[in-house]
Protein backbone atom coordinates (compact mmCIF):
# COMPACT_ATOMS: atom_id res chain seq x y z
CA UNK A 1 0.00 0.00 0.00
CA UNK A 2 1.20 3.14 -0.75
CA UNK A 3 0.18 5.52 1.89
CA UNK A 4 -0.72 4.04 5.25
CA UNK A 5 1.14 0.70 5.30
CA UNK A 6 4.34 2.24 3.97
CA UNK A 7 7.57 3.04 6.42
CA UNK A 8 7.47 6.69 7.01
CA UNK A 9 11.24 7.78 6.53
CA UNK A 10 12.96 10.91 5.45
CA UNK A 11 15.48 10.83 2.47
CA UNK A 12 16.75 13.44 0.76
CA UNK A 13 14.23 14.29 -2.11
CA UNK A 14 15.41 14.13 -5.60
CA UNK A 15 15.18 17.39 -7.72
CA UNK A 16 12.00 18.88 -9.20
CA UNK A 17 11.29 21.71 -11.05
CA UNK A 18 7.93 23.56 -12.87
CA UNK A 19 7.58 19.85 -14.99
CA UNK A 20 6.49 18.15 -12.17
CA UNK A 21 2.86 19.73 -12.79
CA UNK A 22 2.87 18.25 -16.11
CA UNK A 23 3.83 15.35 -14.53
CA UNK A 24 0.39 15.97 -12.27
CA UNK A 25 -1.12 16.85 -15.22
CA UNK A 26 -0.77 13.50 -16.93
CA UNK A 27 -1.44 11.53 -13.60
CA UNK A 28 -5.02 13.70 -12.86
CA UNK A 29 -4.24 14.27 -9.42
CA UNK A 30 -7.59 16.06 -7.67
CA UNK A 31 -7.42 17.35 -4.72
CA UNK A 32 -8.71 15.00 -1.76
CA UNK A 33 -9.70 17.57 0.23
CA UNK A 34 -13.40 17.35 -0.67
CA UNK A 35 -13.59 19.89 -4.12
CA UNK A 36 -11.76 16.92 -6.31
CA UNK A 37 -10.05 20.24 -8.02
CA UNK A 38 -7.44 19.12 -10.21
CA UNK A 39 -3.96 19.50 -8.85
CA UNK A 40 -1.69 20.88 -11.88
CA UNK A 41 -4.72 23.42 -12.44
CA UNK A 42 -4.04 25.05 -8.54
CA UNK A 43 -0.32 24.80 -8.80
CA UNK A 44 0.38 26.79 -11.92
CA UNK A 45 -2.27 29.50 -11.46
CA UNK A 46 0.29 29.81 -7.81
CA UNK A 47 3.62 29.29 -10.29
CA UNK A 48 2.61 31.91 -12.92
CA UNK A 49 2.88 34.58 -10.01
CA UNK A 50 4.96 33.77 -7.52
CA UNK A 51 8.14 35.64 -7.80
CA UNK A 52 9.84 34.00 -4.50
CA UNK A 53 7.36 34.81 -2.19
CA UNK A 54 4.65 31.93 -2.51
CA UNK A 55 3.31 30.63 0.31
CA UNK A 56 2.53 26.83 0.97
CA UNK A 57 -0.45 26.17 3.39
CA UNK A 58 -0.62 22.42 3.97
CA UNK A 59 -4.31 21.96 5.16
CA UNK A 60 -4.52 19.26 8.02
CA UNK A 61 -7.64 21.30 9.08
CA UNK A 62 -9.83 18.30 8.43
CA UNK A 63 -13.39 20.05 10.07
CA UNK A 64 -16.24 17.32 8.74
CA UNK A 65 -17.31 16.12 12.11
CA UNK A 66 -16.91 12.09 10.63
CA UNK A 67 -13.65 11.93 8.69
CA UNK A 68 -10.39 10.69 10.16
CA UNK A 69 -8.14 10.53 7.30
CA UNK A 70 -6.51 13.25 7.29
CA UNK A 71 -4.99 13.21 11.04
CA UNK A 72 -4.21 9.48 10.37
CA UNK A 73 -2.00 10.09 7.80
CA UNK A 74 -0.31 13.12 9.47
CA UNK A 75 0.32 10.19 12.53
CA UNK A 76 0.98 7.56 10.30
CA UNK A 77 3.18 9.14 7.35
CA UNK A 78 4.23 12.90 8.76
CA UNK A 79 7.42 12.82 6.42
CA UNK A 80 5.93 12.15 3.33
CA UNK A 81 3.28 14.94 4.06
CA UNK A 82 5.93 17.19 4.83
CA UNK A 83 7.80 15.91 1.59
CA UNK A 84 5.23 16.87 -0.65
CA UNK A 85 5.39 19.86 1.54
CA UNK A 86 8.61 20.92 0.65
CA UNK A 87 8.14 19.71 -3.05
CA UNK A 88 5.49 22.49 -3.34
CA UNK A 89 7.54 24.87 -1.97
CA UNK A 90 10.45 24.22 -4.79
CA UNK A 91 7.98 24.16 -8.04
CA UNK A 92 6.40 27.09 -6.60
CA UNK A 93 9.23 28.93 -5.58
CA UNK A 94 7.79 29.47 -1.74
CA UNK A 95 9.66 31.51 1.04
CA UNK A 96 6.61 30.14 3.67
CA UNK A 97 4.97 27.27 4.75
CA UNK A 98 2.58 26.69 7.48
CA UNK A 99 1.27 23.89 8.59
CA UNK A 100 -2.58 24.37 9.01
CA UNK A 101 -3.68 22.06 11.47
CA UNK A 102 -7.16 20.92 13.29
CA UNK A 103 -6.54 22.09 17.12
CA UNK A 104 -8.14 18.84 18.50
CA UNK A 105 -5.86 16.78 15.93
CA UNK A 106 -2.96 16.74 18.75
CA UNK A 107 -1.46 13.06 17.48
CA UNK A 108 -1.25 14.57 13.86
CA UNK A 109 0.30 17.82 15.22
CA UNK A 110 2.38 15.99 17.30
CA UNK A 111 3.81 14.04 14.73
CA UNK A 112 4.77 16.39 12.17
CA UNK A 113 6.13 18.64 14.93
CA UNK A 114 8.37 15.48 15.41
CA UNK A 115 8.98 14.49 12.37
CA UNK A 116 9.69 18.22 10.90
CA UNK A 117 12.61 18.44 14.09
CA UNK A 118 14.37 15.65 11.55
CA UNK A 119 14.51 17.49 8.73
CA UNK A 120 17.43 19.70 7.64
CA UNK A 121 17.96 22.96 9.16
CA UNK A 122 17.24 25.10 5.47
CA UNK A 123 13.86 23.17 5.08
CA UNK A 124 12.88 23.43 8.32
CA UNK A 125 13.20 27.16 8.47
CA UNK A 126 10.45 27.59 6.09
CA UNK A 127 8.09 26.34 8.41
CA UNK A 128 5.65 28.07 10.61
CA UNK A 129 2.73 26.11 12.74
CA UNK A 130 -1.11 27.33 12.90
CA UNK A 131 -3.82 25.45 14.90
CA UNK A 132 -6.90 25.56 12.68
CA UNK A 133 -10.14 26.41 14.68
CA UNK A 134 -12.48 23.35 14.92
CA UNK A 135 -15.15 24.49 13.02
CA UNK A 136 -16.26 23.41 9.86
CA UNK A 137 -15.80 25.97 7.29
CA UNK A 138 -12.05 26.66 8.75
CA UNK A 139 -10.51 24.35 6.18
CA UNK A 140 -11.89 26.03 2.90
CA UNK A 141 -9.23 27.79 1.76
CA UNK A 142 -10.48 31.06 1.63
CA UNK A 143 -11.33 30.68 5.48
CA UNK A 144 -7.74 29.00 6.05
CA UNK A 145 -6.03 32.36 4.29
CA UNK A 146 -8.15 34.71 6.18
CA UNK A 147 -7.61 32.83 9.24
CA UNK A 148 -3.86 32.89 8.79
CA UNK A 149 -3.48 36.56 7.60
CA UNK A 150 -6.37 37.96 10.56
CA UNK A 151 -6.94 35.23 12.82
CA UNK A 152 -10.65 34.64 11.54
CA UNK A 153 -11.47 31.42 9.92
CA UNK A 154 -14.29 32.48 7.84
CA UNK A 155 -14.65 32.44 4.31
CA UNK A 156 -13.73 35.51 2.78
CA UNK A 157 -15.45 36.67 -1.09
CA UNK A 158 -13.47 35.90 -4.38
CA UNK A 159 -11.93 36.67 -6.02
CA UNK A 160 -9.31 37.12 -5.29
CA UNK A 161 -8.40 33.84 -5.15
CA UNK A 162 -5.92 32.79 -2.77
CA UNK A 163 -3.29 31.44 -5.69
CA UNK A 164 -3.80 35.65 -6.42
CA UNK A 165 -3.89 37.02 -3.24
CA UNK A 166 -3.26 34.75 -0.19
CA UNK A 167 -1.57 34.69 3.18
CA UNK A 168 0.35 37.90 3.48
CA UNK A 169 -0.95 38.91 0.00
CA UNK A 170 1.30 36.66 -1.59
CA UNK A 171 0.32 33.68 -3.83
CA UNK A 172 -0.89 30.98 -2.09
CA UNK A 173 -1.47 27.57 -2.37
CA UNK A 174 -3.98 25.67 0.41
CA UNK A 175 -3.00 22.08 -0.35
CA UNK A 176 -5.08 19.00 1.64
CA UNK A 177 -2.32 16.99 3.46
CA UNK A 178 -3.64 13.97 1.74
CA UNK A 179 -3.28 15.67 -1.74
CA UNK A 180 0.14 16.34 -0.95
CA UNK A 181 1.31 13.19 0.28
CA UNK A 182 -0.26 12.08 -3.35
CA UNK A 183 2.65 14.06 -5.06
CA UNK A 184 5.14 13.12 -2.93
CA UNK A 185 4.67 9.80 -3.84
CA UNK A 186 4.38 10.08 -7.33
CA UNK A 187 8.10 11.98 -7.48
CA UNK A 188 9.26 8.97 -5.31
CA UNK A 189 7.77 6.15 -7.53
CA UNK A 190 7.55 7.84 -10.66
CA UNK A 191 3.91 7.24 -10.87
CA UNK A 192 0.65 8.18 -8.97
CA UNK A 193 -0.56 6.27 -5.72
CA UNK A 194 -2.87 3.64 -7.10
CA UNK A 195 -5.15 4.20 -3.49
CA UNK A 196 -7.04 6.78 -1.76
CA UNK A 197 -7.89 7.43 1.94
CA UNK A 198 -11.88 7.06 2.87
CA UNK A 199 -12.93 7.05 6.18
CA UNK A 200 -15.86 4.51 7.28
CA UNK A 201 -18.29 5.67 10.01
CA UNK A 202 -21.56 4.18 10.92
CA UNK A 203 -22.78 0.58 11.06
CA UNK A 204 -20.04 -1.47 10.55
CA UNK A 205 -17.77 -2.95 13.32
CA UNK A 206 -14.98 -1.59 12.44
CA UNK A 207 -14.93 2.68 11.86
CA UNK A 208 -12.39 4.07 10.61
CA UNK A 209 -9.95 4.96 7.99
CA UNK A 210 -9.30 2.63 4.95
CA UNK A 211 -6.78 2.67 2.40
CA UNK A 212 -8.77 1.89 -1.22
CA UNK A 213 -7.80 1.49 -4.56
CA UNK A 214 -9.74 2.68 -7.84
CA UNK A 215 -11.56 -0.73 -8.17
CA UNK A 216 -12.76 -1.12 -4.57
CA UNK A 217 -16.45 -0.80 -3.93
CA UNK A 218 -18.59 0.14 -1.42
CA UNK A 219 -19.23 -3.74 -0.19
CA UNK A 220 -15.86 -4.28 -0.05
CA UNK A 221 -14.86 -0.73 2.14
CA UNK A 222 -17.91 -2.22 4.21
CA UNK A 223 -15.77 -5.55 4.31
CA UNK A 224 -12.50 -4.24 5.01
CA UNK A 225 -14.36 -2.24 7.79
CA UNK A 226 -15.36 -5.43 9.69
CA UNK A 227 -18.23 -5.82 7.96
CA UNK A 228 -21.88 -4.17 8.90
CA UNK A 229 -22.94 -4.07 12.35
CA UNK A 230 -26.70 -4.25 11.49
CA UNK A 231 -28.43 -4.46 8.60
CA UNK A 232 -27.60 -0.90 6.72
CA UNK A 233 -30.77 1.24 5.70
CA UNK A 234 -28.39 3.74 2.82
CA UNK A 235 -25.10 4.95 2.56
CA UNK A 236 -23.79 8.65 2.77
CA UNK A 237 -21.63 9.11 0.30
CA UNK A 238 -19.17 12.16 0.75
CA UNK A 239 -19.58 13.52 4.30
CA UNK A 240 -22.36 16.07 5.36
CA UNK A 241 -21.62 17.74 1.98
CA UNK A 242 -22.13 14.51 0.18
CA UNK A 243 -25.35 12.44 -1.17
CA UNK A 244 -27.75 9.65 0.41
CA UNK A 245 -27.89 6.31 -1.28
CA UNK A 246 -30.32 3.39 -0.72
CA UNK A 247 -28.41 0.95 0.65
CA UNK A 248 -29.46 -1.51 -2.42
CA UNK A 249 -27.70 0.74 -4.74
CA UNK A 250 -24.25 1.35 -3.31
CA UNK A 251 -22.90 -1.89 -2.69
CA UNK A 252 -22.01 -2.51 -6.69
CA UNK A 253 -20.84 1.44 -6.82
CA UNK A 254 -16.68 1.86 -6.73
CA UNK A 255 -15.24 4.54 -5.07
CA UNK A 256 -12.99 5.43 -8.27
CA UNK A 257 -14.09 9.20 -8.45
CA UNK A 258 -14.33 9.30 -12.12
CA UNK A 259 -16.68 6.54 -12.11
CA UNK A 260 -18.68 8.22 -9.32
CA UNK A 261 -18.89 11.59 -11.10
CA UNK A 262 -20.76 9.67 -14.26
CA UNK A 263 -23.21 8.94 -11.47
CA UNK A 264 -23.73 12.57 -10.43
CA UNK A 265 -21.83 11.41 -7.28
CA UNK A 266 -18.55 13.06 -5.46
CA UNK A 267 -16.33 11.32 -3.33
CA UNK A 268 -15.89 14.33 -1.80
CA UNK A 269 -13.60 14.30 1.91
CA UNK A 270 -14.16 10.68 1.36
CA UNK A 271 -16.35 9.60 4.21
CA UNK A 272 -18.78 6.87 3.80
CA UNK A 273 -21.17 6.32 6.45
CA UNK A 274 -23.54 3.73 6.45
CA UNK A 275 -27.12 4.30 8.11
CA UNK A 276 -28.58 1.21 9.79
CA UNK A 277 -32.46 0.39 9.31
CA UNK A 278 -32.96 1.00 13.35
CA UNK A 279 -32.19 4.78 12.54
CA UNK A 280 -34.64 7.20 11.30
CA UNK A 281 -32.99 9.08 7.87
CA UNK A 282 -35.88 11.86 8.61
CA UNK A 283 -34.94 12.05 12.44
CA UNK A 284 -30.60 11.86 11.48
CA UNK A 285 -31.46 14.59 8.50
CA UNK A 286 -32.74 16.70 10.92
CA UNK A 287 -30.05 16.42 13.06
CA UNK A 288 -27.29 16.81 10.33
CA UNK A 289 -28.96 20.08 9.02
CA UNK A 290 -29.61 21.62 12.44
CA UNK A 291 -25.50 21.05 12.68
CA UNK A 292 -24.88 22.72 8.88
CA UNK A 293 -27.25 25.20 10.27
CA UNK A 294 -24.39 26.07 13.47
CA UNK A 295 -21.95 26.32 11.30
CA UNK A 296 -22.37 28.82 9.13
CA UNK A 297 -20.15 31.56 9.43
CA UNK A 298 -23.07 33.92 9.82
CA UNK A 299 -21.92 36.44 6.84
CA UNK A 300 -24.36 35.82 4.41
CA UNK A 301 -28.12 35.92 4.99
CA UNK A 302 -29.31 33.18 2.34
CA UNK A 303 -26.81 30.80 4.37
CA UNK A 304 -27.40 32.25 7.83
CA UNK A 305 -31.48 32.81 7.63
CA UNK A 306 -32.11 29.60 5.23
CA UNK A 307 -30.31 26.86 6.77
CA UNK A 308 -31.21 27.83 10.15
CA UNK A 309 -34.86 27.99 8.76
CA UNK A 310 -34.06 24.50 6.82
CA UNK A 311 -32.61 22.77 9.95
CA UNK A 312 -35.91 24.27 11.81
CA UNK A 313 -38.39 23.33 9.01
CA UNK A 314 -36.75 19.19 9.23
CA UNK A 315 -36.66 19.50 12.80
CA UNK A 316 -40.52 20.43 12.95
CA UNK A 317 -41.37 17.48 10.53
CA UNK A 318 -39.33 15.31 12.55
CA UNK A 319 -40.24 15.95 15.91
CA UNK A 320 -44.30 16.86 15.30
CA UNK A 321 -44.62 14.33 11.81
CA UNK A 322 -44.99 15.32 8.33
CA UNK A 323 -46.43 18.48 7.18
CA UNK A 324 -47.32 19.24 3.21
CA UNK A 325 -46.08 22.82 3.97
CA UNK A 326 -43.16 21.91 5.54
CA UNK A 327 -42.49 19.77 2.30
CA UNK A 328 -43.23 22.64 0.21
CA UNK A 329 -40.94 24.68 2.12
CA UNK A 330 -38.29 22.21 2.21
CA UNK A 331 -37.57 22.35 -1.26
CA UNK A 332 -38.32 25.34 -2.71
CA UNK A 333 -35.70 26.65 0.58
CA UNK A 334 -33.25 24.01 -0.38
CA UNK A 335 -33.64 25.41 -4.56
CA UNK A 336 -33.31 29.44 -3.73
CA UNK A 337 -30.36 28.92 -0.98
CA UNK A 338 -28.35 27.54 -3.59
CA UNK A 339 -25.55 29.22 -4.71
CA UNK A 340 -26.56 32.59 -3.29
CA UNK A 341 -23.18 32.58 -0.38
CA UNK A 342 -19.81 33.60 -0.43
CA UNK A 343 -18.51 30.13 0.29
CA UNK A 344 -19.58 26.77 -0.99
CA UNK A 345 -21.16 25.84 2.84
CA UNK A 346 -24.85 26.31 1.48
CA UNK A 347 -24.60 24.76 -1.78
CA UNK A 348 -22.84 21.70 0.25
CA UNK A 349 -25.65 21.68 2.99
CA UNK A 350 -28.61 21.75 0.28
CA UNK A 351 -27.25 19.38 -2.00
CA UNK A 352 -27.26 16.74 1.40
CA UNK A 353 -30.81 18.13 1.90
CA UNK A 354 -32.01 17.65 -1.03
CA UNK A 355 -30.60 13.82 -1.65
CA UNK A 356 -32.41 13.28 1.63
CA UNK A 357 -35.81 14.97 0.26
CA UNK A 358 -34.91 12.62 -2.64
CA UNK A 359 -33.84 8.96 -1.26
CA UNK A 360 -36.17 9.11 1.90
CA UNK A 361 -38.60 11.08 0.00
CA UNK A 362 -41.34 8.66 1.33
CA UNK A 363 -40.56 9.02 4.93
CA UNK A 364 -40.49 12.36 4.98
CA UNK A 365 -44.10 12.29 3.65
CA UNK A 366 -45.22 10.22 5.78
CA UNK A 367 -43.03 10.77 9.28
CA UNK A 368 -44.90 10.14 12.06
CA UNK A 369 -44.03 12.06 15.59
CA UNK A 370 -41.81 10.03 17.52
CA UNK A 371 -39.27 9.44 20.50
CA UNK A 372 -36.38 11.60 18.55
CA UNK A 373 -33.89 10.34 20.97
CA UNK A 374 -33.60 6.87 19.24
CA UNK A 375 -31.68 9.10 16.34
CA UNK A 376 -30.08 11.82 17.94
CA UNK B 1 -21.88 40.18 -27.33
CA UNK B 2 -18.92 40.96 -25.13
CA UNK B 3 -20.67 44.02 -23.84
CA UNK B 4 -23.28 42.18 -21.95
CA UNK B 5 -23.72 43.09 -18.52
CA UNK B 6 -24.93 41.44 -15.55
CA UNK B 7 -25.95 42.52 -11.93
CA UNK B 8 -23.55 40.64 -9.11
CA UNK B 9 -24.51 40.44 -5.15
CA UNK B 10 -21.39 40.32 -2.34
CA UNK B 11 -23.44 38.17 0.00
CA UNK B 12 -21.07 39.51 2.71
CA UNK B 13 -21.94 42.73 2.59
CA UNK B 14 -25.74 42.27 1.27
CA UNK B 15 -27.81 43.20 4.52
CA UNK B 16 -31.53 42.33 3.14
CA UNK B 17 -32.51 45.92 3.26
CA UNK B 18 -34.64 45.17 -0.41
CA UNK B 19 -34.49 48.46 -2.16
CA UNK B 20 -33.20 46.70 -5.50
CA UNK B 21 -35.78 44.53 -5.80
CA UNK B 22 -38.28 47.89 -5.36
CA UNK B 23 -36.48 49.44 -8.21
CA UNK B 24 -36.20 46.05 -10.18
CA UNK B 25 -38.55 43.88 -9.95
CA UNK B 26 -38.16 42.35 -13.41
CA UNK B 27 -35.07 41.13 -12.11
CA UNK B 28 -34.90 41.05 -8.53
CA UNK B 29 -36.66 39.41 -6.11
CA UNK B 30 -36.54 38.51 -2.39
CA UNK B 31 -36.32 35.10 -0.59
CA UNK B 32 -38.45 34.62 2.51
CA UNK B 33 -36.06 36.29 4.88
CA UNK B 34 -35.55 39.94 2.38
CA UNK B 35 -32.33 38.60 0.25
CA UNK B 36 -32.24 39.21 -3.11
CA UNK B 37 -32.88 36.40 -5.53
CA UNK B 38 -31.65 37.39 -9.29
CA UNK B 39 -32.59 36.25 -12.60
CA UNK B 40 -29.61 34.57 -14.65
CA UNK B 41 -28.09 35.59 -17.64
CA UNK B 42 -27.66 38.98 -19.40
CA UNK B 43 -28.99 42.38 -18.59
CA UNK B 44 -31.74 43.52 -21.09
CA UNK B 45 -30.53 46.96 -22.50
CA UNK B 46 -33.71 48.68 -21.37
CA UNK B 47 -33.57 47.78 -17.96
CA UNK B 48 -29.95 49.29 -17.46
CA UNK B 49 -30.89 52.45 -16.11
CA UNK B 50 -33.18 50.90 -13.38
CA UNK B 51 -30.35 48.45 -12.95
CA UNK B 52 -27.85 51.62 -12.38
CA UNK B 53 -30.07 53.02 -9.51
CA UNK B 54 -30.24 49.80 -7.86
CA UNK B 55 -26.46 49.51 -7.89
CA UNK B 56 -26.34 53.62 -6.66
CA UNK B 57 -28.75 53.68 -4.20
CA UNK B 58 -28.15 50.33 -2.24
CA UNK B 59 -27.80 51.51 1.17
CA UNK B 60 -24.25 49.04 2.06
CA UNK B 61 -22.94 49.19 -1.79
CA UNK B 62 -23.56 45.03 -1.45
CA UNK B 63 -24.92 45.54 -5.67
CA UNK B 64 -22.31 45.96 -8.70
CA UNK B 65 -22.60 45.54 -12.87
CA UNK B 66 -20.18 43.70 -14.18
CA UNK B 67 -19.29 42.07 -17.49
CA UNK B 68 -20.20 38.67 -17.86
CA UNK B 69 -17.42 36.26 -18.28
CA UNK B 70 -16.78 35.30 -21.40
CA UNK B 71 -17.51 31.60 -22.49
CA UNK B 72 -14.48 29.35 -22.85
Amino acid sequence: MALLGAPDTSSPLPDVDRRLIDAIERFRLVGRGGAGFPVATKWRAVAQRSRGNAVIVVNGAEGEPRSKKDRVLMAARPHLVLDGAFIAARVLRARRIVLYIGERHHAARDAMLRALAQRPEPERALVGVSAAPARYVAGAEAAAVHFLNEGIATPTNMPPYPFERGVGDAPTLVQNVETLAHVASLVRTGTAPSTALITIAGAVARPGVLEVDSQTTIADAVQMGGGLAGPARAVLVGGYFGTWVEASQAWSMSLDPSAMRKRGLGLGCGVIGLLPISRCPVCDTAGIMRYLAAESSAQCGPCFFGLRALADACTRVAERGSNPDDLKRLHRWAAEVRGRGACKHPDGAVLFLSSALTVFADDFAGHRAHDARQSA
Amino acid sequence: MSRDLQLVVDRIKCDGRGLCAELLPELIRLDDWGYPILTNGPLPAHLLPLAQRAVEDCPVLAIALRRMPTPR
